[in-house]
């Protein structure tokens, strides 16, 4: 989902920077207000771990590849303003130095991977999980249900991203100027993907960590009355 | 061992196993990620490479492009996994040193 260099036209990639602006400011308001000092190193993990789990691309056979993204597991365990922080130093690492998501899209890319895949999942977690005991499995389903709507309303995003291009820019004989696909065919092939298999990568990886959190560190899937403390 | 301690060994088990994401698509021969598609993959998929994406595409020179050693592209899996496991740890590495400082300058003191 990570889109490079040359498939969004300069409009599109000014609008998404200047729409990551406040976002980011808000994310460091927030997180300043919440964040513990002894959170930090949880937070650190939580982008790093997005950072290594967008390496394992997962291939749909003889087609194309995707990829998990971990965002709903750090907005579980610090909220999804911290997510949002954590996920764009990843992208933003990601494309400066491994050329993975181009320059221009970093804007684009936090959105939907830093914005709106943490703030979809957290709160369709904190929907289905509503008061229902930390140890509970419903927990645990509602974490990867999380991952896996979160993922999918990302790549429905990245999808009209890439779609509207060819709307947007053209030349007179009719040739895409950037990336050379529509809606009808972009949107398709990027929620198709990740409803068929990327997002059960999401659903798995949310899922089990926090299986295991509730065994080993409860505390720390409660991160509303920890800050409340 | 406290929790995060094992997390922090999760993520090492994590960086060295990395290379699945390598092997996994060339296994069942799958190409790029939609969209993600290099002048000479897009050439043949619509015929033209579009003339803003190919002025685009080569804004930036990464220092590792693809989570490889520049000029190691045509070597084989073998070579490439040791880069992508240098590529994630280094990754991992940058992006903790990033975050404690971000995190210090952000989170509240004594708490």
């Amino acid at each position: 989902m990570h889109i490079p260099d040359g498939y969004l036209g300069p409009a599109t990639c000014g609008v998404f920077y200047a729409g990551m602006v406040p976002l980011w400011a808000r994310a460091a308001q927030q997180v300043k207000r919440t964040l513990k000092a002894k959170q930090v190193p949880l937070m650190a993990i939580g982008a790093a771990f997005s950072f290594v789990i967008m390496m394992f691309n997962v291939p749909i056979p003889g087609g194309t590849t995707g990829h998990a993204v971990g965002a709903v597991l750090v907005a579980i365990l610090l909220g999804p303003w911290a997510a949002c922080i954590a996920v764009s130093v990843a992208l933003v690492i990601q494309a400066l130095l491994f050329g993975d998501g181009g320059i221009s899209a970093i804007g684009a890319n936090c959105f939907n991977m830093a914005f709106v895949l943490p703030f979809v999942g957290y709160y369709t977690y904190k929907l289905i999980s509503g008061n229902s005991a930390i140890a509970s499995f419903r927990r645990v389903a509602a974490a990867g249900i999380g991952g896996y709507v979160g993922l999918a309303v990302a790549a429905l995003c990245a999808g009209t991203e890439f779609g509207l291009q060819p709307l947007l820019h053209h030349t007179a004989s009719g040739q895409a100027l950037y990336c050379p696909y529509g809606l009808k065919i972009a949107v398709p092939a990027m929620v198709g993907g990740h409803l068929l298999v990327f997002g059960w990568v999401e659903l798995l990886a949310t899922a089990l960590v926090v299986k295991y959190l509730q065994k080993a560190e409860p505390a720390l899937l409660q991160p509303e009355t920890e800050a409340a403390q | 061992m406290t929790t995060v301690k094992k997390l922090w060994i999760g993520l090492g088990v994590l960086a060295i196993a990395s290379p699945i994401g390598l092997y996994l698509p060339d296994k069942f021969k799958a190409g790029a990620a939609w969209g993600e598609w290099g002048a000479d993959e897009m050439k043949e998929l619509v015929g033209y490479v579009p003339a803003g994406l190919e002025k685009l595409s080569s804004l930036w020179n990464a220092v590792m492009p693809d989570y490889a050693f520049k000029g190691w592209e045509e070597k084989g899996l073998g070579h490439l996994s040791l880069a992508y496991v240098v590529s994630a740890l280094m990754g991992i590495a940058i992006i903790t040193g990033v975050m404690l400082l971000l995190g210090k300058l952000l989170a509240r003191k004594g708490s």
